[in-house]
C-alpha cells in the first residue's frame, strides 16, 4: 500500500441552524481555506470527492451544485458518496491507492436545519416492516442504550459523565456548538425524552461542513512537516434489522479495527463518531480502549453534529492534533445509519 | 497496486415498468445471483458490496443499502454506496473497480438499481436551483434545446433522431432483458409519435424501468481462473470519470469538455489512438435519440459535425463499422441507476462473447459510457478479450 497522509483540514463553526447561507455557500469557504492551507494550486488536484445527503437538503441530486463551491473548470477527475464524508476520504485514498492519483480534496456536509432530524432519518429504516411506524432516530438509539444498560456495558450515570466530559471539553473548541454542560448529577435528575435517554445523552442537530486534503508519499513530506499518515483504514456494516441484532454490541467495529491495525501500536488519542453517550461505551468496548485513552478531546459528535460530516470530523480532529505534534498515534471512527450499523475506522501516525 | 481487474460475471433482471412482483431486496437478489452463477460464486466468496442508484426520493427510502446489507450478504462486510446522477452506475462500477485495482479487495459485488414505478421519475428530475424559474418539464426539457443547438450546428437532418429510435428499438428486440420490446416499430410509427419536447418525440425518449444489473469484479488471479475454467472475463483496459459544472461561462453544453477529458484518458489507458477503429461496440448512454450522434462527436468517434452521417450511413447499426447499443440502449431500457452500469455490463458480455442473439461478432474490445447531470458527469470503461 502506497503511504497516503492528510497534509491540510479545514472545518466550518458548527451552528444549530445557518439560516443565512445554503449548502454551497456554507462549504465554499471551508474549501477555499483547506485548499490555501494544502499549497496545492486549485486546478492541481488529481482526485475530488465529497459526501452528502440528499434527504437531508429536501432535494434530489443536492450535491451537483456543491461543484460550483470546488471551482469544477477545467473539469476534474471527481466523486461523490451518500454517505459520511469518511467515506469520500475512503474513496480517494483507494483512488490513490490504484496510482491514479497522487492528491486528493475531500469535503462534506449537512445542513440539518431545515427538516426535522430525527423523523427524517426514520427514512433510513427498512421500508416494508420499520420504517412505516416512524422510529424516529432518538427512539432507535433509545433501544440501544436500553440493551447497552441491560448487558453491563453502561449506565444512566457512566452516560451522564461522557455529555458531561464531552460538552465541557468542548470549551477549548473553537467550532464546537454546545461548549458547556450541567454537572452529570443534575443531567439525571432531568426528565427523559426516551428511556433511558434524556437530552443530554443526545448530539445536537448542527449545521456545518469539513474539508480534507489527502497527498501521497514525498509529496506529503514537501507540503506538510508533520504528515498524519493514514496507516489503516477500513470499514464494515453490520445487519439492519434490530430484531436480528444484539444492539449492545458492534462487531463491525471490532472487525475494521482490527483490518485497519488498531492494535498494532498505543493509542494516544481516540475520536469517536457516538452520536448518543451510550455509543461511546459501545465503541470503547469493540475497539478495546482502556479507560485511560482519551476520547474526544474535541467534544466529538457530542459538542457538534454536522450530519454527513461528523464522521469525518473525527478523522480531522485526530490529524489535527499529530500536526500539532500533540499526539504520535490515534485512532477516528466513522459511523452511518441507525444504531451503529456501518463503522469505519482510521488509524492516523506522525513520524518523528 | 495496479492490479489487473477482470468482470466474471453479469446478472440483470428482465427490465419492466413495473416490478410489482418483487420486493427490492428481491430485485437486487435477482440480478446478484445471476451474476453470481455466471462468476461460479456464492455470497460467501465475496469481499465487498459497491452499489449506486439515482437519488433516494426515487422509492422514498434515506441510503436504502443499510436496510439491503441482510440481503446482499453484506454483514460484517464493506458496503458502499456511490451517488453521481445519471452516470452513477458507471461511476460505482468503476468505484468497485478501483477496490480491485488498488488490491484492497479481491471480489466485489457491484449493483445498479432503479425501481422508478415507486416515484414520477419526470418530477424528481425537475430540479429546483436556486435563483432560477424551475422548469419542471423533466430531463427530456432540460435536454432539448442542447439537442435544437447540435442539429443548428451541424446541419443535420431532421430525421436523424428517428434512425437512432428505431435502430435501437429493433435492436431490443434481440435482447431478452430490454424493457420495449416493440415489433411492430417503423420508420413511420417513431416520426409520428407524440412529439414530447420539440425536437424530441415519444418514440425517441426513454422509458421508465425498473430493474437491476449486478457485476462480480475479480483482480487477475480470478480471470485467470475463470478463462482456465472456460469462461472468459472482460478484462477492463481502463476506467475513468469527469465532472464539470453545470453552469460555466464557455462551457459548451452540446460537446461538454468534461465528456472530451474523459474519453481522452480512458482511451489512454487502454492505449486507443484511433477509438473508430480500435472500438468494436460502443454502449453509450443514449436516452434521447440525438444523443446517438451527440456522443459519437464528443467521445471522438467522428469529427464535429458529422456524428449524424455515421447514423445514416448505418454505422452505428448491428452490421456497421461501429455498432451502437446492440443491447437496445437506454432508450429501450432506463431503470436510471442502472443505466450507466448495464452500458458497462453489456460492452464486459460483449468483449466475452456472451451476448446472445445481440451479441456482435468479433467483438474483442468494447466502451462502456454513461452520463448525467446537466450533461456534466461521465463515467466510461474500456474493456476487452485480451490481458491489458
Amino acid at each position: 500500500m502506497r503511504d497516503v497522509a492528510i497534509i491540510a483540514t479545514a472545518q466550518s463553526k458548527h451552528v444549530r441552524a445557518a439560516t443565512r447561507t445554503n449548502e454551497v455557500e456554507m462549504v465554499q469557504p471551508i474549501i477555499q481555506e483547506v485548499i490555501d492551507r494544502s499549497g496545492i494550486a486549485r486546478h492541481d488536484f488529481d482526485f475530488t470527492c465529497s459526501g452528502s445527503s440528499d434527504y437531508l437538503a429536501g432535494q434530489p441530486f443536492s450535491f451537483v451544485m456543491t461543484l460550483d463551491a470546488v471551482g469544477a473548470w477545467p473539469p476534474i477527475s471527481e466523486s461523490h458518496v451518500e454517505m459520511d464524508g469518511a467515506w469520500a476520504l475512503y474513496e480517494a485514498w483507494v483512488k490513490i491507492q490504484t496510482g491514479h492519483a497522487d492528491t486528493a480534496l475531500v469535503y462534506s456536509y449537512g445542513k440539518s436545519s431545515p427538516g426535522d432530524l430525527p423523523r427524517v432519518l426514520s427514512r433510513m429504516m427498512d421500508p416494508y416492516y420499520e420504517a412505516p411506524l416512524w422510529p424516529t432516530s432518538v427512539d432507535v438509539a433509545a433501544l440501544q442504550a436500553r440493551a447497552a444498560i441491560e448487558a453491563g456495558v453502561t449506565s444512566e450515570q457512566a452516560m451522564a459523565d461522557i455529555a458531561y466530559r464531552s460538552r465541557t471539553s468542548a470549551a477549548n473548541n473553537p467550532f464546537a456548538q454546545l461548549t458547556s454542560s450541567a454537572d452529570p448529577s443534575a443531567l439525571l435528575g432531568e426528565e427523559y425524552i426516551a428511556d433511558p435517554l434524556r437530552k443530554h445523552d443526545c448530539a445536537p442537530i448542527t449545521d456545518g461542513g469539513v474539508a480534507i486534503v489527502l497527498a501521497a508519499g514525498d509529496t506529503a513530506r514537501a507540503l506538510h512537516s508533520r504528515p498524519a499518515w493514514i496507516r489503516g483504514i477500513d470499514h464494515r456494516a453490520d445487519g439492519h434489522h434490530l430484531n436480528m441484532r444484539d444492539l449492545s454490541v458492534a462487531p463491525s467495529v471490532s472487525i475494521a479495527a482490527e483490518k485497519a491495525g488498531v492494535a498494532n501500536g498505543p493509542i494516544e488519542v481516540a475520536e469517536l463518531h457516538a452520536n448518543f453517550t451510550h455509543q461511546e461505551a459501545i465503541l470503547r468496548a469493540a475497539l478495546g480502549l482502556g479507560d485511560d485513552i482519551e476520547v474526544n478531546p474535541s467534544g466529538g459528535p457530542l459538542a457538534a453534529n454536522p450530519m454527513m460530516a461528523a464522521g469525518l470530523l473525527r478523522i480531522v480532529e485526530v490529524a489535527n492534533r499529530i500536526h500539532a505534534g500533540d499526539v504520535s498515534r490515534g485512532v477516528a471512527h466513522a459511523t452511518g445509519g441507525h444504531a451503529l450499523q456501518h463503522n469505519l475506522i482510521a488509524v492516523l501516525e506522525g513520524e518523528g | 497496486m495496479a492490479e489487473r481487474v477482470a468482470v466474471v460475471g453479469v446478472g440483470q433482471t428482465k427490465y419492466t415498468a413495473v416490478r410489482g412482483d418483487v420486493s427490492l431486496p428481491g430485485l437486487l437478489r435477482e440480478a446478484t445471483f445471476r451474476a453470481l452463477e455466471d462468476a461460479q460464486m456464492t455470497l460467501a466468496d465475496i469481499d465487498a458490496v459497491v452499489v449506486g442508484k439515482a437519488p433516494d426520493f426515487f422509492e422514498g427510502i434515506m441510503v436504502p443499502e443499510y436496510s439491503l446489507v441482510e440481503a446482499l450478504g453484506g454483514v460484517g462486510k464493506p458496503i458502499f454506496r456511490v451517488h453521481t446522477a445519471g452516470s452513477v452506475s458507471g461511476s460505482t462500477a468503476i468505484v468497485a473497480s478501483g477496490l480491485i485495482e488498488s488490491g484492497v479487495h479481491e471480489r466485489v459485488l457491484t449493483i445498479g438499481w432503479e425501481m422508478q414505478s415507486c416515484s414520477e421519475a419526470m418530477w424528481a428530475l425537475s430540479v429546483s436551483m436556486p435563483f432560477q424559474q424551475q422548469l419542471v418539464a423533466g430531463a427530456g426539457g432540460y435536454f432539448a434545446p442542447y439537442i435544437r443547438r447540435y442539429m443548428d450546428r451541424s446541419k443535420a437532418p431532421d430525421d436523424t433522431g428517428v434512425l437512432v429510435a428505431l435502430k435501437d428499438r429493433q435492436n431490443a428486440l434481440l435482447n431478452p432483458y430490454a424493457h420495449l420490446h416493440e415489433h411492430d416499430i417503423s420508420y413511420e410509427s417513431v416520426k409520428e409519435s407524440l412529439m414530447l419536447w420539440d425536437p424530441i418525440r415519444y418514440s425517441e425518449t426513454c422509458p421508465s424501468s425498473d430493474g437491476a444489473i449486478a457485476m462480480i469484479l475479480t483482480n487477475e488471479a480470478g480471470g485467470d481462473a475463470a478463462m482456465a475454467e472456460g469462461r472468459q472475463p472482460a478484462w477492463v483496459h481502463g476506467t475513468s470519470f469527469r465532472s464539470e459544472p453545470g453552469w460555466a461561462a464557455g462551457r459548451d453544453e452540446v460537446s461538454p469538455q468534461a465528456g472530451k477529458d474523459c474519453a481522452a484518458d480512458v482511451f489512454r489507458q487502454a492505449g486507443i489512438t484511433n477509438p473508430r477503429q480500435q472500438i468494436d461496440v460502443a454502449e453509450i448512454y443514449v436516452p434521447f435519440s440525438w444523443y446517438e450522434p451527440m456522443w459519437l462527436e464528443n467521445l471522438g468517434f467522428a469529427e464535429v459535425g458529422t456524428g449524424w452521417q455515421m447514423t445514416h450511413d448505418g454505422a452505428t447499426s448491428r452490421d456497421g463499422d461501429l455498432p451502437v447499443n446492440p443491447s437496445g440502449g437506454v432508450l429501450s431500457t432506463n431503470p436510471i441507476g442502472a443505466s450507466g452500469m448495464i452500458r458497462f455490463g453489456e460492452a464486459a458480455l460483449q468483449v466475452r462473447g456472451m451476448a446472445g442473439d445481440r451479441q456482435i461478432d468479433g467483438a474483442r474490445t468494447a466502451l462502456g459510457h454513461a452520463y448525467g447531470g446537466a450533461a456534466q458527469f461521465f463515467a466510461m470503461w474500456v474493456v476487452g478479450a485480451e490481458k491489458p
